[in-house]
């Protein structure tokens, strides 16, 4: 398979899977105001995705459209991260997820931007300045917690405990990305660890929650070896168009 | 004929209202980016405000109704992603507007100081500057939720972006 497709699927498929998660909140944040400002990120990693997976579309010449590489794959051709296919749980792991999540992915699209690609370059710009604003959204929520009550405090270092395993994977490359990554088309994302780990570890600091140190990561979303949640999410994601194939409004 | 052609569409096009903030039009906003003629065919580019903004497809339908009420059949609409929007491209115009519907224009340039520094951001009914952030996100992606501390009333925010 060609890597510039590989590459554009997996970077869509992560977007979707996010967008698709924090859309799950909808009607049950726990304040009017989380409601709308998850289902505001939930849309844009879902815009983010559609430009990706059109372009994912393209690359292949196969004839597949967004809806195609959405709806009609299945768990295990997805290539999405497994830090974003677990589950909601309650709101410290979901805010907690989001974190790890944007503080790689707001260095990772601006230097994305910078690709030899232009299609990449330009769906990055724009989802630069979207993960600019779902990081500081991550942020203060975490510290709100972390530095809450020994409630919130308690549930945000759990979580964090427990999701802390898969941010391993975000700084992986594979034979895929290597070719890419030496053309200047793909961004290598071993260089944005030092960026993360500061974003991460002052707000940590803030939120006086502590990483758990030594811990062995998870990984194997990049070849589609993912955790039985994804299954679940997808059977729901994905019911009408495998119920009534082909159907459109 | 084909003098008047580009004026017309351009003058169609551009009297489309955003659906969401129907204060303004899609060139007040910026999300017209270009019309121009190919032959006979005329040539439209929109830009979305935010990747997942929901109002694109509905801006489309809008414009190309616009057109055929114009007597333009022969037309193609394009989104294009670069460059990215910004609300650097707000006409003052539309900045005049939003404030008189209620909605504060984006505070200053759109830079990372901006996004991460301290934003003054001006109550739209009685001016004060003394305003408190409600959450980053509000009843659209591009707004954000804002109360105003002299005459505690809420609004929304246009955000820098």
């Amino acid at each position: 398979m060609a890597p510039l497709f590989d590459y554009t699927l997996r970077l869509a498929d992560s977007a979707l899977i996010l967008g698709h998660r924090l859309s799950e909140w909808l009607g049950h944040a726990p304040l009017l105001e989380e409601d709308l400002a998850l289902g505001n990120i939930a849309l844009d990693l879902i815009g983010e995705a559609r430009a990706l997976y059109a372009y994912a579309g393209t690359v292949e010449g196969q004839g597949r459209d967004e809806d195609a590489l959405a709806y009609k794959r299945d768990a295990g051709q997805f290539r999405n991260l497994l830090l974003v296919e677990q589950p909601n749980g309650d709101f410290a792991v979901t805010i907690t997820r989001q974190l790890l999540y944007s503080a790689f992915a707001h260095p990772f699209w601006r230097a994305l931007a910078q690709s030899r690609d232009a299609t990449l370059a330009a769906i990055a710009a724009k989802a630069e300045k979207e993960s600019a604003y779902h990081l500081r959204h991550a942020g203060e929520w975490l510290i709100r917690l972390g530095d809450g009550t020994a409630e919130s405090h308690g549930s945000a270092q759990r979580a964090l405990d427990a999701l802390w395993p898969y941010a391993g994977e975000l700084f992986e490359t594979d034979a895929v990305e290597a070719a890419l990554i030496a053309e200047g088309i793909a961004v290598d994302p071993a260089a944005l660890r030092p960026d993360w780990e500061r974003t991460v570890q002052a707000i940590l600091a803030e939120a006086t929650l502590a990483a758990p140190a030594g811990t062995w990561m998870q990984s194997g979303g990049r070849s589609g070896r993912h955790s039985e949640h994804l299954g679940h999410l997808l059977a729901s994601m994905q019911f009408l168009q495998r119920a009534y194939p082909g159907a459109s409004w | 004929m084909s003098a008047g052609l580009r004026e017309r569409a351009l003058a169609a096009a551009s009297d489309v209202v955003d659906p969401e903030i129907p204060a303004l039009t899609i060139a007040d906003l910026g999300v017209l980016r270009a019309v121009r003629l190919a032959g006979d065919t005329v040539e439209i580019e929109i830009t979305p405000t935010y990747s997942g903004c929901p109002a694109m497809r509905v801006i489309e339908t809008e414009i190309e109704a616009a057109l055929r009420a114009a007597g333009i059949d022969k037309f193609r609409i394009a989104t294009v992603l670069s460059p990215a929007w910004t609300t650097d491209w707000l006409s003052e115009e539309g900045r005049r507007k939003l404030a008189e519907y209620g909605i504060a224009p984006p505070a200053g340039q759109a830079s990372r100081r901006a996004l991460f520094g301290a934003e003054t951001v001006s109550c739209p009914r009685c001016g004060s500057a003394e305003t408190e952030r409600i959450s980053e996100f509000g009843s659209t992606a591009c707004k954000a939720l804002y109360r105003c501390k002299r005459c505690a009333e809420p609004f929304d925010y246009f955000k820098c972006h």
